[in-house]
């Protein structure tokens, strides 16, 4: 217990401290704007009251914007971990001709083409086509662009699937769609639930595509309409942000808290060094 | 036959689904964004009904355009200190002093980190309005200087901090997971023979973990060029001073209605994404 043992053990201790308050004091806002008689664009210790919280139930667009972002993160969910799982599964076990190329090509696709670099021909494709508005078709979209990276990681997952359960469950005489659903699916679970959860976050989150091409205010995600809050008349409805804040953020801290109790916030494998 | 049975013939349809939607919502609107990017496109007027080919106008124009150039060396400046130097060297940090540290403290500290990370977008931008706001702005209060705007007077220094902030749980998460495959016992013998924190993670630690460090370099600076948040804080303000490439695009594209203009500086980014992710692979390669 020298002194330099101290003052090091000190140091350390005031980085951990200034680290954490770094990122935490940003949340703050979060726990004590929505509940707070005057929110501001600030932190101060809320007079209470759940006065805003009656106003954001009863904005006409609030509760419908959360429904249009559940359904639309849904169906690009869902696309992206089907498809996906499908696609890696059959790049995993069977030798088709350039897969190799393939799988080189979605790797490159996934990090270089981006919804950024591309939204203008998405735009214009979308406004061609008469989907400017679709929910299913920004869903579609937006799985698509999520798709590469998917059936990237959901392959490393699948290669550790051990050939043997397959080969014994078609001795047994059970079909391709018997093998894959009872036997490869079941334990590639934690990885078909990483890409499930990560496509959620991801679709729950995203902003520049339903902005592009949600234009009616009854049709747009909680995520196009938080910005519209923001803008809307001038100046910002401080009275709804903060709720609609909250509200909006609960499924994706449920999510958070579900996977680490459950498999651990961690990259089992996966990125290769 | 491959252990599954699935024959190539079923595995082709297994794959296919998923490459329709890559192909119709990806490689065909990268593609004709270099078809468009050489027209006069426009979202209204005569240009909309009848684009004519103006071949590589766009492109000479843009490199020409002191937006555009502003554009790309703010886009750089903020790949460089938000995404290299800041994310990589917090999200190391983090991880390396979090090895040892009590598991309470370790939860807690992750999760804010990961929190920061899994928020979306336009409520993040929220909270840092609540940052750095002036008169109310936590900064401002806890710095004693109310009066400053720092979205107005600092835009891209408060996208850089920012963009810290949002995007260092990804190195964290990578570069635990690198540190777990280090042989603890080659630190043990480092700290034995003296060898000091610095010393222990240059010679000993980042021998081991050179991949992850490209790895992770490559995707978090992608990323960052190519983030669309800085749209929701600063919207490019004020007078352009932290409008980069993903904000230019679409203000030149949605609110300008230059559409073959926008899909060139589009195209540009496109390009620039290429040759890092091919210079990446490139040194890849070169150590293996």
């Amino acid at each position: 217990m020298s002194p330099l043992w101290m003052v090091r053990r000190i140091g350390f201790y005031v980085l951990i401290t200034l680290v954490l308050a770094f990122f935490a004091v940003p949340m703050l806002w979060l726990a004590s704007a929505p509940f707070d008689s005057k929110p501001g664009l600030g932190l101060r210790w809320p007079d209470w009251t759940f006065a805003n919280v009656a106003a954001t139930f009863e904005h006409p667009y609030a509760l419908t914007s959360l429904v249009n972002s559940l359904v639309l993160c849904v169906v690009a969910t869902v696309v992206t971990t089907v498809l996906a799982a499908l696609a890696a599964y059959a790049l995993s076990r069977v030798r088709i001709p350039g897969r190799d190329l393939l799988l080189y090509l979605l790797l490159l696709l996934s990090s270089v083409v981006t919804g950024t670099a591309a939204m203008v021909p998405i735009f214009v494709m979308m406004l061609q086509l008469g989907l400017i508005n679709s929910q299913f078709g920004t869903a579609l979209v937006i799985a698509g662009g999520m798709l590469p990276a998917a059936i990237f990681i959901l392959k490393d997952f699948m290669d550790a699937v051990p050939r043997s359960y397959e080969e014994s469950a078609r001795v047994f005489g059970a079909s391709p769609w018997q093998v894959l659903g009872h036997v490869v699916l079941p334990v590639a679970r934690p990885g078909v639930a990483t890409i499930f959860v990560w496509a959620f976050v991801n679709a729950w989150g995203n902003f520049l595509l339903p902005f592009l091409l949600m234009r009616d205010v009854g049709q747009q995600p909680a995520a196009v309409l938080l910005r519209t809050l923001y803008d809307e008349g001038g100046s910002a409805n401080l009275t709804v942000i903060p709720v609609f804040s909250l509200l909006y953020s609960i499924p994706v801290v449920v999510l958070y808290l579900f996977v680490s109790k459950r498999y651990g916030f961690r990259f089992h494998g996966g990125i290769k060094s | 036959m491959d252990s599954s049975g699935l024959g190539v013939r079923r595995a082709l349809g297994f794959v296919a689904p998923a490459l329709v939607l890559i192909g119709v919502f990806l490689v065909f609107p990268a593609l004709w964004t270099l078809y468009i990017g050489i027209t006069n496109y426009q979202l209204t007027g005569p240009a909309a009904a009848n684009p004519r080919i103006v071949g590589l106008d766009n492109v000479v124009e843009a490199v020409r355009d002191p937006l555009f150039t502003n554009s790309v060396w703010l886009t750089a400046l903020f790949v460089l200190f938000s995404a290299v130097l800041g994310q990589n060297a917090l999200g190391f940090g983090l991880a390396w002093l979090l090895r040892n540290v009590r598991p309470w403290l370790r939860r807690t500290v992750e999760g804010f980190v990961l929190l920061s990370w899994i928020l979306p977008g336009t409520v993040v931008a929220y909270l840092w309005f609540a940052v750095l706001s002036r008169d109310t702005g936590t900064l401002g209060l806890l710095l004693g200087s109310p009066e400053t705007a720092w979205l107005v007077q600092y835009p891209m220094t408060s996208l850089i901090i920012f963009n810290v902030w949002r995007g260092t749980a990804f190195s964290m998460l990578l570069y635990t997971s690198a540190l777990a495959a280090v042989p603890p016992s080659q630190i043990e013998t480092a700290r034995l023979m003296g060898a000091s924190g610095w010393q222990t993670v240059r010679d000993v630690v980042f021998p081991h973990i050179r991949g992850h460090v490209l790895t992770n370099t490559l995707l978090i600076s992608l990323w960052t060029a190519n983030d669309f948040t800085p749209f929701l804080l600063t919207a490019g303000g004020p007078n352009h001073q932290s409008e980069v490439l993903p904000v230019l695009i679409y203000r030149q594209a949605l609110e300008g209605g230059q559409l073959g203009y926008a899909s060139a500086m589009s195209m540009l980014l496109l390009v620039g994404n290429l040759a890092v992710a091919l210079v990446y692979v490139r040194l890849l390669r070169r150590r293996a």
